[in-house]
């Protein structure tokens, strides 16, 4: 297991190296600058500025020095935002972001996992089709159509809370770019643990517990939902890799000052550095996800461990 | 494997009675497929849907780009022709949505068909081969895995601009990998069955082994898995346009429609409402027809 996760460990820094060079080179080769769209400047001053953010210098050395910068966690200035580093914006953006997405997967999960047993212990009931239809529409609904109808139901019609904004971070300004971000995902789960409970109810191992004549109650919670939890666990990663593309959109959508709204802009100002530190920061998290759930994947299924 | 004409023709030969016809695996399935009725309901849906994007511009009066200076941003009204109301240029929005219809549509078809072919050209060969050749396509599939993908298109598409053509492109090489994986996982297990050692034995190249023999016999949970992309692509490009990222003016798509109703759902509800129900039932129906399709091609889970 030790050797298991230290291998993992050790692909991350390659793939964190390539997520860094491929999005540098991307951004640099495409046409235009980070200075075009702005009255034009004389040459000599235009001279220093690019001196200054080193942009006149060959691509390979300007790699080289944002790399080295880096290494000693060296973000740089954001070029667009004035007066700003880009470790500061991301410093003051992260918390809103990451209040969403945590709280998106904290409620997907707990919601999903809930109705998609509810319904796998109902197998082919009205209950079971009528949640697996709602899941199917929640699905079938994408978060960018939900978020304006729930802006719209709540905050115009019932006027419960607010339609969009931050204030200073009160709870009722949460409340629905959370449910919009998790609902796609509440569906997945449910679907996703109702069809993995259903298997893992008519498996073997079930049938024995029923058998020796234990209660119902404990057949489900100490034996079906491990095994059944197995798909849902190793569906976290790209869960959490679609709460943060989809927080991109519900922040703008919503007015949130997260970080997801900095990428949109970042990219089409071509503000390099920004963009860079936005796409590190939303990398560095996939893939510790992505390496935590493989941790708690090898602890769960007895298939993996060493003998 | 045999088809159905092999078959009957083999039978024909050995000289066996003809009315024992056999059932292929594909017959049986489609049999199955037709008994669901969510599936059948949802081709006939998306049949109807698809139609209509093709003779579009035989539905309406108005062509998709006309300002009718008269209705600008007025709601649906029979009378005068717009049926589903009006945007904020004065263009007719039925017009549009099926207009929008033929582009997410194709993006769907389209970017799944580069998707396909990557992925499973991709998978084959790893499971195939196997050994080191197979450790390391895979490694890379699973470092690709953890990319923030996403991010990659969006700079993509800001990167390169907005052409229809890249959106194609780089929606397919992001879904190729999950195909890869499903392909190679069951190559894998066909890669040591009879009919490939015969196949090796009689001296017919690998090259063609992998595309006469292998992949026509993993083609049922590609198929399935097919049928889940388009979906997936038709949400992903929605989700591009909308953030102004995907295809332009006076050109639209169903994201892009969503994006400009999103925007004035106070005054215009309609804007939203028309292309969102559009969408989302298009990715119902693909839902519906794919998991039909994997109820009928794997009949362990029934």
């Amino acid at each position: 297991m030790l050797s298991y996760a230290i291998r993992r460990l050790l692909i991350a820094i390659p793939t964190l190296f390539i997520v860094i060079t491929v999005a540098f080179f991307m951004m640099r080769i495409a046409p235009g600058g980070p200075f075009d769209q702005e009255r034009a400047l004389p040459p000599e001053i235009e001279k220093n500025i690019k001196a200054a953010y080193d942009l006149d210098k060959p691509l390979i050395e300007q790699y080289g020095i944002y790399i080295g910068k880096l290494l000693q966690g060296d973000f740089g200035p954001s070029i667009k935002i004035r007066d700003f580093s880009v470790a500061e914006l991301i410093m003051a953006g992260a918390p809103a972001s990451m209040q969403l997405g945590l709280s998106a997967i904290a409620l997907a999960l707990v919601f999903g996992i809930g109705f998609g047993t509810y319904a796998a212990l109902r197998q082919n009931s009205a209950v079971d089709f009528a949640v697996m239809g709602i899941a199917m529409i929640g699905i079938a609904i994408p978060n960018f159509v939900m978020a304006p109808l729930l802006s719209l139901v709540f905050g115009l019609y019932l006027a419960i809370l607010p339609t969009a904004g931050w204030g200073d971070g009160e709870i009722q300004y949460k409340i629905l770019p959370i449910i919009a971000l998790a609902l796609p995902q509440i569906a997945y789960i449910a679907r996703l643990t109702r069809g993995s409970m259903v298997e893992v109810l008519h498996s073997n191992y079930i049938r024995t517990a029923r058998a020796k004549g234990l209660r119902e109650k404990l057949v489900v919670n100490r034996h079906a939902i491990k095994g059944a939890l197995l798909p849902v666990i190793s569906y976290l990663g790209p869960a959490t890799a679609a709460v943060m593309t989809g927080s991109v959109v519900i922040e703008s959508i919503f007015g949130v000052p997260g970080i997801g709204t900095y990428f949109i802009k970042a990219a089409l100002n071509r503000d390099y550095p920004l963009v860079m530190g936005v796409v590190i920061v939303y990398a560095v998290m996939i893939i510790m996800l992505n390496f935590l759930v493989d941790m708690v994947y090898g602890l769960l299924d007895p298939k993996l461990k060493s003998p | 494997m045999m088809n159905k004409s092999e078959k009957t023709a083999l039978l024909q030969s050995a000289g066996a009675t003809k009315e024992i016809e056999g059932r292929s695996l594909w017959r049986d399935a489609r049999i199955r497929l037709f008994r669901n009725k969510a599936a059948v309901g949802s081709m006939i849906i998306l049949g109807i849907i698809t139609l209509l994007a093709i003779i579009a511009p035989l539905l309406s009066p108005y062509a998709y780009d006309q300002i009718d200076w008269g209705y600008i941003q007025e709601g649906p009204n029979w009378e005068n022709g717009h049926i589903f109301g009006t945007d904020g240029n004065g263009r007719d929005l039925f017009v549009r949505v099926l207009y929008g219809a033929r582009v997410s549509l194709a993006v769907g078809l389209l970017a799944t068909a580069v998707s396909l072919i990557i992925g499973v050209t991709y998978g084959a060969i790893a499971g195939y081969f196997g050994g080191k050749i197979d450790s390391i396509m895979m490694r890379f599939v699973d470092v690709l895995y953890s990319l923030p993908f996403m991010f990659f298109v969006i700079m993509l598409m800001v990167v390169f601009g907005r052409n229809i053509f890249l959106i194609f492109v780089a929606l397919g090489a992001v879904e190729w990998l999950t195909m890869a994986r499903i392909v190679r996982g069951q190559t894998l297990s066909l890669r040591r069955r009879e009919f490939i050692e015969a196949a090796h034995a009689t001296g017919v190249s690998n090259f063609k082994i992998i595309f006469r023999h292998v992949i026509p016999n993993v083609l049922g949970p590609v198929i399935v898995y097919m049928t889940l992309t388009i979906p997936q692509v038709i949400l992903t490009e929605s989700f591009l346009s909308f953030l102004g990222l995907g295809v332009q003016e006076p050109l639209t798509s169903w994201g892009v429609l969503i994006s400009e109703g999103a925007k004035v759902i106070e005054a215009s509800t309609w804007m939203l409402i028309y292309p969102a129900v559009f969408l989302a039932l298009t990715l119902f129906c693909f839902n519906f027809i794919g998991d039909g399709l994997r109820d009928a091609l794997d009949p362990k889970d029934r």
